[in-house]
Formats: C-alpha cells, sequence, structure tokens
C-alpha cells in the first residue's frame, strides 16, 4: 500500500560494535545494488549476505566496508523488500551511509514507521495493533523532544527569520496576483525574486556547511596522530585518553579491526581514529605508504603530527609534512625536556602558520597548551564557539538539503523568465521545508502574511 | 392552518447566487424542485459589488459553467465590461472579471429559472423545517404553507437575523433593506446547529451625474471577444469604462475624527468581519501611514446612474459618508443615492458539514453559499451547484460529487470549508490552492465537463464538443513532437525576433515550444501551419508543452495527496476508542469527522503522529472485519 521506500538506522547509535542502516520498500534492492561494489545484489538469493563496499557516487570513493543482508518480500519483518547495510559500529560510518541511500530518492523512515508498515501488510496480528500505536506514539513524542533538544534556539530563530523572508517575497508575489488592479503595491519583478532566493540560497548553505560542525561535534572530530615510529604517538595516545575521560570506548575485534576512542577535549569529542594501526604498527605512513595515507588524511578532520625534538628532522617528516599540505594540523614536539637537535626554523617554515606545540609527554609537559591548540583549532576563526548555530539532526539536514534544491528550481526557473506565479511554487515548497525542521506547517500564514502586509480589498 | 402545498424531490429556500445553482443543478439533474425566495424582484441580486470573476473567482465561474450552471452564461450576456487579468502572468493565474449590469442580470437569471424544466419557482418565506425522525423532509412557510421533499437546501445568504448598522442606526434587515428571516435561524438553533455570526459591509453609491470623471482616470474594458462561458458564442463589444480616483488626507482626517462613530468601531458590532473586504475605517486605522486610496467608480448598469464607490465600505453615520465621498477628487459634488452600511448575519459553522454540504446532525438539510460563512457571489455560486448536485444525488440514488483539491477551486473552497471551518467570512484566493497550476481558467472545461455531462448537467452537442476539443489536442501535440525544426537561416532569424538564443542544432517543435520565449504563434511562422486549430485548441496546447514540467511535478504532488484520500475513515469510527491519539486531535477528529485520512491530515491540530495512528487503528478494523 505504502510505495515509496523509507530508511534509518536501526541500531542504537553510538552503542555496539556494528550499526545497520536498514532500507524498506520496492526501491531498497535496486539503490543499495547500484550503491554496492561486489555481487550484483539484484541477482542475489534472498535471505542471503555479502561483503563489499559502499561507494559514495558524488565522489566515488569507498564510503565504507560493509555486509549487506538482502531479505525479498514477503518474507520479511514489513512484507516489503528489505536490505540492511551493516556497517562499522560508532556513528561516523553508518550516518555515512545513511546520507548516500537518502540522496538516492529513499526518504528517512518517520518514527515507528517500520513496524507501522509491518502492521500494515498483516505481518502484526490484530492483538499487537495498541502496542503499535503506543509505539507510534512514544517514539514520536521521543524523536520530537530529542530533536528539539537537538536544534538549538539560535537555529529555529534563523530558520523563522529564512521563512519570514521567503513568507513576504512569496505574499508580494501573492498580491500581485489576487489584487492585479492595487496599483500601490509595488510589482514583484523577477530581479526582486532573483536577489531574495539567492539570499536565502547562500543562508541555507551556510546552514549545511555549519550542518558539519554540528555533526563532528556530534559524531567527534576524526582525529588522527601521525609521525615517524618512536616519537610519542602512543604516548600523545595515552596522554588524551588519559588526560580526558574516553566517553565511549568500543571493544576491538568483535566484527573488524578498527577501533575508535572517544575523548572529550575542552568540549571538543575527538574520535581517534585508527588507534589500532598506531598501536600496531606504530605509523600508518610507513604501511599503506604516502599517497595511501593522505587518503586516509583527507578524511581526518584533525591531524595531530608528532615530531622529536631529540631527533633532526628526516626526509620522512618532510614526506609527512607534504602529506598534510593543506589539512587541518597540529605539529606537536615531543620530548622537549631532551637534549634539542630538531632544526626549529625548518618545522616552523614548512608548518606553514599551523600550531607547533612544544610538549614531553613523558614529564606531563606542554598538555594544556596542545589541548588549547586543539580547541582553538575547531573553534577557529569566524567559528566563533557562542554563535556556532548546529544543525546536526539528519533529518534537519535532508530537509535543508531538500529545500536548497526547490531554491535552486526556483532560481532555474527564473533563469528561464518563467512567470513568478510559477517561480513562485518552489520558492513555496522551500518555505515548507524550512517549516518541517522547526514544525511549523501551517499553511494559513500566506493569507495571514497577505493581509497584514498589505491593504486590500473593496 | 398549516396546508400541504405540494411534493417535492428538493426544495432550495432562497434565490441568490448559491440558490440559482443549486435550483438549476438539482432540476438538471432531473429532481422535481422547489425554489423559495422572499422576493421574485430579487433573484440573483448582487447587493455589492457589481462585479463577478477575478483571481480565483473567475476560475470558479468557469468551472460553474463546466458543470452546466448559469452564472457563467448569464454575465456573459449582462456584462457592461469585461477584462482578462494578470495577462503579464502565468497561465495558472490569468483570469476573467466582468462588470456586471446589476438590473439586467436579475432579469436574465430569473428568465432562466423561469424556464427551466422540473424547476417551480415560488415566494415566499421559510420559517421552519419539517423534521421526520431527525431527518429532515420539507419546510414550511410563514403562511402556513407545508412543503414536503426528500432534500431540502437552506441559501439564505445574508437575511438570518441580518442587522444593518450605519453610525448609531442599527435596524434588523436582510441587505438593501429586504426583508429579515429570524425564525428559521431560531428554528436551526433549536434542531442543535451551531450559529455563529459574521459581519460584512458595503460602501455608498454615488448619482454619475454627481462625478466630475474629468478628475479620475479612465478603466475601460478591453472590447475583445471573450466569456466566461465555453457555450457562449456572442460577445458584447461595445463595453462601459470604470474609473479611478484616490482617498486623501482630508477624507482620512475625517474617518479618524469620527471614528467613534462608526457603527464598527463603536462596539455595536458582534460579528466577525472579512479581512478581505475592510472597511475603510479598517484601511485607515490598520495601514495609517498610506496616504491613499485606490477608489474605483464601477457602473451598477447600463440603464441607471447609481455608481459604486469600491474602496469605501463604511459603516459611519450618514452625514460622515457624505462629506467623506465629497474630500474624493472627482466626488467634490457627488450626490450619495444610497449609504453604505455594515451588515451582521447568522451563518451556520460550517465544520457541521459533510463535503456533500449536507449537514452532519440532519440527513436531507444542505446548506450553500453565504450561509456558509463566505463571502462572494461566486463562492455562493460555487457551493450551490455542488449543494444542487448532491441533495439531487441522494434524491435519485446517485453517489454524491465531492471535488478534490486537485480538481477544481471549488473543491479547495469546500475541503477548506468543511475541514478548517472559518473565523472570518471566507474568500477563495488563488493562494489557497496546492496545485493552482493544475486550476487554470483555460482547462476548467478539461477538469470538469466530463463530470458534468455524467450528471446530465452538459447538453450532448456540447459534450460531443468538449470530446473533439480534447481530441484536437492530442492530436496536434502529436503533430508538434514529430516536426522537427533545424537551425536554418529563417528559424535563426525568428528566434533572434523573439529574444531567444539560436538554435544549435535541429530541435522538435514540441520542444521549441517549451521555451519561455516561443509562442505557438511565432512556432507558425517556421512549420507547416494547422490553420484550421481552434484558438482554444491552440491555447491548450501551448499550455500543456510550454509548463509540462511543472504540470509534472503538480500532478506527482496531487498523486501522493490522491493515495491520503483514497483512505477513507469508516462512518462509525468511535474516536474515543483510540487511545493513541492526542486529546486536542481527538476533539478535532469528532467534530469534523474526515471522510479520509488525507482529509484528517488537513485538520490544524491534527499532527502526522495522530494521522499514523488513525490509519493503524482503520486498518486494524479492516483485519477484524476479515478475521469475523
Amino acid at each position: 500500500m505504502e510505495t515509496d521506500t523509507i530508511t534509518a538506522i536501526s541500531t542504537p547509535i553510538g552503542e555496539g560494535a556494528i550499526a545497520i542502516v536498514r532500507l524498506s520498500g520496492p526501491k531498497a534492492i535496486p539503490v543499495t545494488a547500484g550503491l554496492f561494489q561486489g555481487k550484483n545484489l539484484l541477482d542475489v538469493d534472498t535471505h542471503t549476505i555479502h561483503y563489499g563496499k559502499i561507494i559514495d557516487p558524488a565522489t566515488n570513493d569507498v564510503a565504507e566496508e560493509v555486509m549487506v543482508s538482502v531479505m525479498r518480500a514477503p518474507k520479511t519483518f514489513t512484507r516489503e523488500d528489505i536490505v540492511e547495510i551493516n556497517c562499522h559500529g560508532g556513528m561516523v560510518a553508518v550516518n555515512r551511509v545513511l546520507e548516500i541511500v537518502l540522496g538516492e530518492g529513499v526518504r528517512i523512515a518517520e518514527p515507528g514507521e517500520f513496524t507501522k508498515r509491518a502492521f500494515l501488510h498483516g505481518r502484526i496480528d490484530l492483538s499487537q495493533a495498541e502496542a503499535v500505536m503506543d509505539l507510534i506514539r512514544s517514539k514520536t513524542d521521543k524523536a520530537m523532544s530529542v530533536a528539539l533538544k537537538q536544534m538549538d534556539g539560535r537555529l529555529s530563530e534563523l530558520i523563522g527569520q529564512l521563512r519570514q523572508e521567503l513568507l513576504e517575497t512569496v505574499a508580494h508575489v501573492e498580491v500581485n496576483i489576487d489584487y492585479p488592479e492595487y496599483d500601490d503595491v509595488e510589482e514583484m519583478s523577477n530581479e526582486m525574486m532573483r536577489s531574495k532566493s539567492k539570499e536565502v540560497h547562500a543562508e541555507i548553505e551556510e546552514l549545511l556547511q555549519v550542518a558539519k560542525q554540528g555533526k563532528i561535534l556530534r559524531e567527534g572530530l576524526g582525529t588522527a596522530i601521525i609521525g615517524r615510529p618512536n616519537v610519542g604517538k602512543s604516548s600523545l595516545m595515552n596522554t588524551l585518553v588519559q588526560e580526558n575521560k574516553a566517553i565511549v570506548t568500543e571493544v576491538p575485534g568483535t566484527t573488524r579491526d578498527t577501533i575508535e576512542e572517544y575523548v572529550n577535549v575542552r568540549g571538543v569529542p575527538l574520535r581517534l581514529v585508527d588507534t589500532a594501526g598506531i598501536r600496531e604498527t606504530e605509523d600508518i605512513v610507513e604501511k599503506i605508504g604516502v599517497e595511501r595515507s593522505r587518503k586516509v588524511l583527507k578524511e581526518s578532520d584533525l591531524i595531530l603530527f608528532v615530531l622529536n625534538y631529540n631527533e633532526e628532522l628526516t626526509i620522512e617528516d618532510e614526506k609527512l609534512f607534504e602529506a598534510v599540505q593543506g589539512l587541518d594540523y597540529i605539529v606537536i614536539i615531543n620530548k622537549s625536556d631532551l637534549e634539542p637537535k630538531l632544526d626549529m626554523n625548518k618545522v616552523n617554515e614548512l608548518a606553514e602558520g599551523k600550531p607547533v606545540i612544544s610538549t614531553s609527554l613523558i614529564k606531563e609537559e606542554g598538555v594544556d597548551e596542545m589541548e588549547s591548540a586543539i580547541a582553538k583549532t575547531f573553534f577557529a576563526g569566524e567559528l566563533d564557539a557562542g554563535d556556532l548555530t548546529y544543525v546536526s539532526n539528519i533529518r534537519h539536514i535532508q530537509l535543508l538539503k531538500q529545500a536548497k534544491q526547490a531554491l535552486e528550481d526556483a532560481m532555474g526557473s527564473l533563469d528561464m523568465n518563467m512567470p513568478l506565479d510559477i517561480v513562485q511554487i518552489d520558492v513555496t515548497r522551500t518555505w515548507e521545508f524550512l517549516g518541517e525542521i522547526i514544525g511549523d506547517t501551517a499553511s494559513d500564514s500566506l493569507i495571514d502574511q497577505l493581509f497584514s502586509q498589505f491593504c486590500l480589498g473593496k | 392552518m398549516v396546508y400541504d402545498a405540494g411534493h417535492y424531490d428538493v426544495i432550495v429556500v432562497g434565490a441568490g447566487h448559491a440558490g440559482v445553482e443549486a435550483g438549476i443543478a438539482a432540476s438538471k439533474m432531473g429532481a422535481k424542485t422547489l425554489m423559495l425566495t422572499l422576493n421574485l424582484d430579487m433573484i440573483a441580486f448582487m447587493p455589492c459589488n457589481p462585479s463577478l470573476g477575478g483571481p480565483a473567482k473567475g476560475i470558479v465561474v468557469r468551472e460553474i459553467d463546466a458543470l452546466g450552471g448559469a452564472m457563467a452564461k448569464v454575465i456573459d450576456k449582462t456584462h457592461i465590461q469585461m477584462r482578462m487579468l494578470n495577462t503579464g502572468k502565468g497561465p495558472a493565474v490569468q483570469a476573467l472579471r466582468a462588470q456586471a449590469d446589476k438590473p439586467l442580470y436579475i432579469k436574465e437569471m430569473k428568465n432562466v429559472i423561469e424556464n427551466e424544466e422540473n424547476l417551480t419557482l415560488r415566494q415566499g418565506m421559510v420559517n421552519e423545517l419539517i423534521m421526520e425522525d431527525g431527518v429532515c423532509k420539507g419546510v414550511i412557510t410563514e403562511s402556513k404553507a407545508a412543503y414536503h421533499a426528500e432534500t431540502v437546501i437552506v441559501t439564505t445568504g445574508t437575511f438570518m437575523r441580518g442587522k444593518v448598522l450605519m453610525g448609531d442606526l442599527e435596524y434588523e434587515s436582510g441587505p438593501n433593506n429586504q426583508r429579515v428571516s429570524v425564525k428559521l435561524s431560531e428554528h436551526l438553533e433549536k434542531l442543535g446547529i451551531e450559529i455563529t455570526r459574521f459581519k460584512t459591509g458595503t460602501p455608498p453609491r454615488v448619482n454619475s451625474h454627481t462625478i466630475d470623471y474629468s478628475k479620475t482616470e479612465i478603466q475601460p474594458g478591453e472590447n475583445k471577444p471573450q466569456a466566461f462561458s465555453y457555450e457562449t458564442t456572442e460577445y458584447i463589444l461595445d463595453q462601459i469604462p470604470c474609473w479611478l480616483t484616490y482617498t486623501n488626507e482630508v477624507t482620512h482626517q475625517l474617518i479618524n475624527d469620527n471614528l467613534s462613530l462608526s457603527a464598527m468601531y463603536s462596539g455595536m458590532k458582534r460579528g466577525t468581519g472579512p479581512r478581505y473586504c475592510p472597511s475603510i475605517e479598517d484601511k485607515i486605522v490598520r495601514f495609517n501611514d498610506k496616504p491613499r486610496h485606490q477608489i474605483f467608480l464601477e457602473p451598477e448598469g447600463r440603464d441607471t446612474e447609481e455608481v459604486y464607490v469600491q474602496g469605501l465600505s463604511t459603516s459611519l453615520p450618514e452625514s460622515i459618508q457624505h462629506d467623506m465621498v465629497r474630500s474624493v477628487l472627482g466626488l467634490e459634488n457627488a450626490e450619495i443615492m444610497r449609504a453604505g452600511y455594515a451588515i451582521e448575519y447568522d451563518a451556520v459553522v460550517p465544520t457541521q458539514l459533510w463535503p456533500t454540504l449536507e449537514l452532519k446532525k440532519i440527513p436531507g438539510l444542505f446548506t450553500a453559499g453565504q450561509i456558509n460563512g463566505t463571502s462572494g457571489y461566486e463562492e455562493a455560486g460555487a457551493q450551490g451547484i455542488m449543494a444542487g448536485i448532491n441533495a439531487a444525488a441522494k434524491v435519485l440514488g446517485k453517489d454524491p460529487l465531492i471535488l478534490d483539491r486537485s480538481q477544481a477551486y471549488i473543491g479547495v473552497l469546500i475541503d477548506d470549508l468543511v475541514t478548517k471551518g472559518t473565523n472570518e467570512p471566507y474568500r477563495l484566493l488563488t493562494s489557497r490552492a496546492e496545485y493552482r497550476l493544475l486550476l487554470r481558467h483555460d482547462n476548467a472545461d478539461m477538469r470538469l465537463t466530463e463530470t458534468g455531462y455524467k450528471l446530465g448537467l452538459i447538453t450532448e452537442e456540447r459534450y460531443n464538443k468538449f470530446v473533439e476539443k480534447k481530441r484536437l489536442v492530442e492530436e496536434e501535440k502529436k503533430r508538434l513532437s514529430k516536426i522537427v525544426i533545424k537551425p536554418e537561416e529563417h528559424v535563426q532569424q525568428m528566434m533572434d525576433e523573439a529574444n531567444g538564443t539560436p538554435l544549435k542544432e535541429a530541435v522538435k517543435a514540441y520542444d521549441l515550444l517549451k521555451r519561455p520565449e516561443i509562442t505557438y504563434d511565432m512556432l507558425e511562422k517556421v512549420i507547416e501551419p494547422n490553420e484550421s486549430l481552434p484558438y482554444d485548441v491552440r491555447e491548450q496546447v501551448e499550455i500543456q508543452i510550454k509548463y509540462e514540467g511543472y504540470i509534472k511535478k503538480s500532478n506527482e504532488q496531487v498523486e501522493r495527496m490522491l493515495k491520503m484520500e483514497d483512505k477513507k475513515v469508516p462512518d462509525n469510527l468511535d474516536y474515543d476508542d483510540i487511545d493513541g491519539i492526542a486529546s486536542e486531535a481527538k476533539e478535532k477528529l469528532k467534530e469534523v469527522r474526515p471522510l479520509s485520512v488525507g482529509q484528517a491530515s488537513r485538520i490544524s491540530g491534527v499532527n502526522p503522529a495522530d494521522v499514523s495512528i488513525l490509519l493503524v487503528y482503520i486498518e486494524q478494523g479492516k483485519i477484524a472485519r476479515v478475521a469475523n
């Protein structure tokens, strides 16, 4: 009876060794198959599980190594085709996969919607109907309170403002339509519409940019520690973990080999990635080569690059500088208690203005400076912590993207010189998408606006 | 002594714009219909502005016509000028507006009613309904005539407990000093119908001889062969102009100084007035920074000197109205013939109605028009025709007709009324329609003729013409999709003349027409013209092709909406039995009793979780029935 395909993360977030993105509906299998590198999922038997990779179609990069279960209707929970994408535990991987899936015309499930579908398709028997309704209610209330909590007051205010601007613009178009003979209302022009659309579009883009920061806040700043062997990478890790209680520690070995440590440094959550690599081989560059390590590094939000004060700069060190060029990194000169052998002038030159911090991790010196440098990097420049408006809810991000797309459609119509009442259709949709973010979908607002903004009537 | 005055299928109480359409539709469908009205000389009287149509409203007139109604044909015969509005905008918002010849409109509409088969017209004041076991079975007039019927449609406009207000003058009256209807309203209240109090107003009329038109701006008609009705073939080309002038500081000062004398502002008024037609007092108070307001001088007909002063709706005392009018440029010596006034009246709270316009509480009783809380002749006519169709359908054992929001402005209007209700007189606006690109002036016939024909409201001859038009449209679209236009010199020249970018490669005529700057006329310069094609076919082809992408997008939205409309809510649903629904939503649902999950989702105060739970509950019921 429902014809669209829904998806959601169906494991509790931030817990467990694996996390699952579940899809249900007619497009579940074809969409996953289109993103999957491995067997052709369109041809596999029902109720089978397959190893492979999810490819991000935007970049053609491997987004995640996964195990995919394919279950065809009707013998499934919802009695629709179901795909479950098993990702690494932790929030980053699974969110990335969810976002990729959402970009393919699958919509995010409403609270309790899988269960609702199961019920509507007769999968759950009558006696459970009450429970289903309770579930929808409680999940909705919970989701609502979570969403509200996640939403900063400033964000809803900002979105409210954008909506008001759009509403005034639309009301202006409408007044010209419904009261064409009123000559004292200026005729809305394509140029006015264009400049307003551009303005709001820029604001939405900025919100989406900032959304990345919000995501980081929620998921942790992906942080890599690099450096030659024996410079003190493990000490750095241990210092960070010990100084700042790990917030989530995932047990290694349950499924795959990545371990992530979550630490909170002065309000900045760090997700220390590939720590296993550091523990085992002490050096990811050595392990995988500069080219590939550069790619790994690129996916990190922050790099802690450790040098030894007691040794001269080596070719490897310079290669590492090359590898982190253009990325966010902090140079940590460790072992500052030992005899200086490092050419600091050269280091400062190579560091191109990035912070260079001296520490002696063994003697616990310079740790404060390092932590404040980390915090500064995150809240750097224009990103003043006090002004940050975080968009962290994935539904909100999705709606912002839809709003942006609708506005781009409107601007496309403007470029084609379509009449404003046609352009207005997409501007109104933008307004509606933004309204969904803050839970305001009242359709009477336009008419209220029309009659408060303009003096109309016989 | 009450006497038995006869038996009918349908009785229509009132012969205003709702009543006449109701009577015509019911009788055309084959129901034996009686129309009762207070005064036979006031059939389809326009108590306020002398005009029909305009944005949204003009499209409604076309829709009424596509369902076989009379409004379009009558105004086509009796207007003094007609204009197409919003011609510089997209096709979705263009609409006709006509200035009516008021006395002629009455005469012509009376003639239509008198000559309608199955329709009996009689003068009389209805005081109460005949009720049998809670079902409405007819009416009783003040002269003790009992008329029996299967269904009754009440279209009493602003007559129920009407009260005219002007300064401190206040008296019971229908519009324009007609007799007021008091007993019927009291009777409905006794039957448990919830009544609310609304207010509207009208400006003064002045004598044309006393206007100095030289100080005003002329607003001529277009003198073009255009019409509301798809059946009209004769056009009025000698049109009469309207005139534009403005209020000024003196006018505003006068109003401000005398605000306390306005019935509207002195606290006498209980009813809620419409934002859509504010009084001049309202405008001055709410928009006090505006230096002037437009005043349109609109003749009320060809054979009358009365001129409607649009923009000066007021309930100020007559003496102030006099000074106010004379403060306006061009009206320095104007003589008021009728003063403006406000009128307060009883209206039925429309959420008590099914979407068929039958009252949930009283089977057999329908209400339509201003009594349901709307304003405007077109809104009234729209409800009238739907009530007429549904009242007759009920008697004849046919399916009810409910138009959805993607089919017609009529559908938007009625859905808004019965689902959301209204706290002020409701006016249709294009912005009320989510799918207005589909609800166009040009395609009203495409949307509704088939429906009208199936109900017996459209003649065979008209229907055949419509089928032929549809065929020609499809054929021409196919033809254009086959013609390939190469980037030859004369083509590039045409593109240049159209301010378009030159063609880079060969393109189908169909696709070229999609460009906003290329009209069908231009296209014809470079392809073999299809000369036999009538104008309205070309218009359809052009609009359908040019806006294809946008229309498709709208259609996709409609599909999603219709999926929810298709999920029916059982009539006997006990909302108290559904635990999960929030209590505010529950109260709303109990009041509105939506027919579909889609309608439920449009009720304010019913959130998506409530809708989900409702859906699950309904499915549970279905399963239970299968299980039993």
